[in-house]
């Protein structure tokens, strides 16, 4: 049995990927079927109900639950300013009175006569969905949003944070072993995405912010320098919706790990052109790993052939790179793939692989350690 | 539910859709008893691009085919009763895939109704995924806010005994309809919400809630402060969960087809089974399930089954979060090496993001099982939180209670009372010895006085569990002779003393007449063998001030069982158990213990 299913990320020079682009909530599509769109444009947007405030209006007017309805000025379902008056009570024969007062500008949605609160609800929040990538439009899903299609070089990453962003891709360093190194940051990076070679640090990062720098693609990071610069511990991997004003992928792992030339190449060959990058990772059923997306524009990246994605298995002879200590980020070619299980130095005994590395060593690895290089 | 006539059934093919693996096991009846025969797995295929959960089952049982040498599908289908050698019986299924049940509850006061509604929940196998209180110090659009956001599949609103407060009741029911929350799998369908409160209040919510919700209206679950009847919300649970969430999830319309029994939620299934257990042999249990995202405690002490999920505690998806809530010195204290920060911080960070990935070398093994200890240890601590006694209730005492004041509330666990701790998940079903698995056990859950460990061969509970729920006989039988691996005893005695200094004597007779006597002194561990199959009677001698079970300085007998270990005496101390502060000290013993042990290979050659 000479195959075994083993995820990888992909990196390819050319291939041609379709992103959902979807409402939170219903609300209207601004780009037909056939429409060429590009990544900053609005594909769909919709209002979110806004928030809400409750106000005790039986404890400000010294009222029964049951009195407060009789107390309202202003009808539920009016629109209020901030600071208008909407619900009244008199005392000692009208002489004083007390008063209950909009905290915000919105809408009385409700008044229960069984706590004596008013709910009020703020005016509704606008959403806009971008088309994120460049691409044409080749569905609509009515009220919900549109599919956009694009013929792209398309490189994943291993993990990410921030969200969705585009800009030129600017490479910072010369070789793919090479750190980021803060020195190399001017004026020229204000708004594009970097490339890095095998390491980012905390620095680097905040200096980048401070820049306007979009984005970040890189082999590792130290993950002490992530919780430095997040300014917590990230638990569980499920990023995206971290606000640092920066998008940062790392293509490898945790630590210092090289970029994997085939995907520093590639990015390499793409300097200069206009990319979208999306940081959004999820480690659980249903992975969703960041992503660098570069649409063809009639030029072909260099080196890069067409490839699309295949879900064939690992044989001999395929790239992999080895994921866990201790050879972790080498990368070699499957020797053999013994069927039987072998005892590792731990004494499980498991499924594995003898591996080539580039220098032509040979080991046995688990082939749960590896993952391969598609593309 | 039972199946009509269970001596007909001899054939019985259980699967479970995990997260990631669905496993199937056929079990069969061979002379008067239940066997499991194999055991298949394959990936399940809840996302895409398969989106249909059947694809994953048809794969696994297709490898039990194989490997049973027996036709159990035609085309698609299974072939159900059993003719002429080929189908099966009876099929059942659990599932926890598309990551199981998760649910949000609301009660009034956070540590009675609202608590109790968190129980409730949990015992039908949710994972809940916040608690909403009228007292939980957040304000109302804060509130609101996480309603939106967390997109659960289902609310369960309680609140006010029978006869108490309506007000409260009817604020909560009013955030949420002002939340107007949205069900977490297909955007055409309302979520449901069980109300189990006031019953006062049903026309309240009611008005609030029917147009906006899928509502359901069943008991109180606190109807008293002094009860709970937690059994009609959680049935109400379950008949959701079937109903909304399994028929919108992809693929189980299909797959509740095939079933005659209602596809359980997995940990709803292992609880069952411990709680059989624990009512069949007449013992106090605790069982832990250590996932790759979640780890879960069941308990089941004076006569009441707790079972608690913490969420973001596992192996490979939240092994970062086991670092996040223990702390760096929390993990390094059981590596028995020098390990920088850095290092150690990026390894986790890596598993964390290829969580397949499997430990190569001894000192990648000893690092994840230290990790493992933590996320027991940390599990368990919330289990003893929440598995507590009714809050709020007055407590009734007598003169002889003077000096003994315990609040109401007091967690019901008591490790001294536990007569059985049961190990399942991958780090410890599959540790490379099973000695690894009883000491990972030992450390987390610091088991007192003498605890009879086990854990499951190959993580069949779940199967057993829904089997338990139709054919009781089969799931014992297989239960017992099949799942469990007795590891053996541990005997602990609770107190302290000096380094070095006496601490217990051990006589041990085997029911084969096989004698030995052991001595062990403070600061040691010890291993006596006994095995699988034999019991024993040992009487332990403890010095001044060490309590085996039958008070400080008390000789103590008891009849132990054996296993695939033996006989653990584990004299490190109890209340407090302290590893030494110094590095090179704690490292030293860290390696005496497992040297003494035989826990890993470099051990051995030590030893």
């Amino acid at each position: 049995m000479a195959h075994a299913y083993t995820p990888g990320v992909t990196v390819t020079a050319e291939t041609r990927l379709i992103r959902e682009r979807r409402l939170p909530l219903a609300g209207s599509v601004q780009a037909k079927k056939g429409d060429m769109v590009k990544a900053e444009d609005v594909v769909a947007r919709t209002e979110l109900p806004g928030n809400v405030q409750t106000i005790n209006i039986a404890n400000i007017l010294s009222l029964l639950p049951e009195d407060v309805e009789s107390a309202l000025v202003k009808p539920v379902g009016s629109v209020l300013k901030k600071g208008e008056v909407f619900a009244m009570s008199r005392s000692f024969f009208g002489l004083f009175k007390s008063t209950c007062k909009s905290p915000v500008d919105g809408t009385l949605e409700s008044v229960s006569n069984i706590t004596g609160q008013a709910i009020m609800r703020e005016p509704p929040i606008p959403v806009e969905v971008h088309a994120y990538v460049d691409g044409v439009v080749v569905e609509e899903m009515p009220r919900e949003g549109v599919k956009v299609e694009t013929e792209c070089s398309f490189i994943q990453g291993i993990f990410g944070i921030g969200g969705e962003t585009w800009g030129e891709l600017k490479l910072l360093v010369k070789r793919s072993d090479e750190p980021l190194d803060e020195k190399s940051l001017d004026a020229s990076c204000k708004d594009k995405l970097l490339i890095g070679g095998s390491k980012v640090d905390v620095s680097f990062l905040n200096k980048a912010v401070a820049m306007g720098v979009r984005g970040v693609v890189v082999g590792g990071i130290d993950d002490k320098d992530l919780r430095e610069f997040l300014g917590y511990d990230l638990g569980v991997a499920i990023t995206g919706s971290e606000e640092k004003g920066i998008s940062v992928i790392i293509t490898e792992g945790f630590g210092e790990m090289r970029m994997a030339e085939k995907t520093f190449s590639l990015l390499r060959s793409l300097e200069g052109r206009k990319a979208s990058m999306s940081g959004v990772t999820q480690i659980r059923a249903g992975v969703m790993r960041p992503e660098v997306i570069v649409a063809q524009d009639g030029r072909t990246a260099r080196g890069g052939e067409k490839t699309f994605f295949s879900s064939s298995g690992m044989e001999i002879g395929s790239s992999i790179r080895v994921i866990r200590e201790p050879y972790f980020g080498r990368l070699g070619k499957v020797a053999a793939l013994p069927p039987e299980l072998r005892q590792l130095e731990t004494e499980a005994k498991v499924r594995v692989l003898e591996v080539e590395f580039e220098n032509g060593e040979r080991v046995v690895l688990p082939r749960a350690n590896v993952e391969m290089i598609e593309g | 539910m039972s199946v009509s006539n269970p001596d007909s059934i001899h054939t019985i093919l259980a699967t479970d859709c995990g997260s990631t693996t669905t496993k199937a096991i056929l079990i069969e009846k061979r002379g008067d008893e239940y066997r499991l025969i194999v055991r298949g797995e394959a990936p399940t295929t809840v996302e895409a691009p398969f989106e249909d959960v059947t694809r994953g089952v048809l794969n696994a049982v297709r490898e039990v085919e194989e490997l049973a040498g027996k036709k159990i599908l035609e085309g698609e289908k299974i072939i159900t009763p059993c003719k002429n050698g080929e189908g099966v019986d009876l099929y059942i299924s659990t599932s926890s895939a598309g990551g199981g049940l998760q649910m949000m509850v609301f009660g009034v006061v956070k540590t009675m109704t609202a608590e109790s509604a968190q129980r409730a929940a949990l015992g039908a196998g949710a994972i809940v995924m916040d608690v909403i209180a009228s007292n939980d110090g957040r304000l109302p659009h804060q509130k609101i806010k996480r309603i939106r956001q967390l997109r659960p599949d289902m609310i369960l609103l309680s609140g006010g005994i029978d006869g108490g407060t309506t007000a409260h009741v009817a604020e909560l029911a009013e955030l949420l309809s002002a939340a107007d929350p949205k069900a977490r799998l297909g955007a055409g369908y309302m979520l449901p919400v069980i109300y189990a409160g006031n019953k006062d209040a049903r026309q309240i919510v009611s008005e609030r809630l029917e147009k906006k919700t899928a509502l359901v209206i069943t008991d109180n679950l606190r109807p008293v402060l002094e009860r709970e009847n937690l059994g009609p919300a959680r049935i109400r649970i379950h008949d959701l969960f079937m109903e909304h969430v399994m028929a919108h999830a992809p693929g189980y319309k299909k797959l509740m087809q095939w079933t005659p029994v209602p596809i359980m939620p997995t940990p709803a299934a292992v609880g069952k089974i411990i709680e059989t257990i624990a009512r069949d042999e007449g013992i106090q249990p605790i069982g832990v399930d250590i996932g790759g995202a979640t780890t879960d405690v069941f308990s089941v002490f004076q006569g009441v089954f707790n079972r608690t999920v913490s969420a973001n505690l596992g192996m490979s998806y939240s092994i970062s979060n086991v670092l996040a809530e223990t702390g760096l010195p929390n993990i390094m204290r059981w590596v028995p090496f020098q390990v920088g920060e850095k290092d150690l911080r990026n390894r986790i960070k890596n598993k964390m993001i290829r969580p397949t990935t499997i430990p190569q070398s001894l000192e990648e093994l000893m690092i994840e099982q230290a990790i493992a200890r933590e996320a027991l240890r940390l599990a368990f601590e919330q289990h003893k939180s929440l598995a507590v006694g009714l809050k709020g209730v007055q407590q009734e005492r007598t003169i002889s209670d003077t000096f003994e004041q315990t609040a109401s509330g007091e967690t019901l666990v008591n490790l001294r009372d536990l007569d059985m701790l049961v190990g399942s998940g991958g780090v410890l079903s599959h540790a490379p010895r099973r000695v690894q698995a009883a000491l990972m056990m030992i450390d987390a859950f610091l088991p007192e006085c003498v605890t009879h460990l086990a854990v499951d061969s190959i993580f069949m509970m779940p199967q057993l569990g829904v089997l338990s729920s139709v054919h009781e006989k089969a799931a014992t039988e297989v239960f017992r002779k099949d799942c469990l691996i007795h590891l053996g005893t541990c005997i602990a005695p609770v107190g302290i003393a000096k380094e070095g200094g006496e601490c217990i004597k051990v006589r041990l007779e085997t029911d084969k007449g096989g004698k030995a006597d052991a001595s062990v002194k403070f600061g040691q561990m010890m291993v006596l063998p006994l095995a699988v199959e034999e019991t024993a009677r040992v009487v332990v001698e403890p010095s001044r001030g060490f309590d085996v079970g039958s008070g400080p300085g008390k000789t103590h007998e008891a009849k132990v069982q054996g296993g695939v270990v033996g006989l653990i005496m584990d004299c490190r101390g109890r209340q407090p158990f302290a590893l030494p502060a110094a590095e090179d000290e704690r490292v030293r013993k860290l390696i005496e213990w497992n040297t003494a042990l035989n826990v890993y290979p470099t051990d051995e050659k030590r030893k």
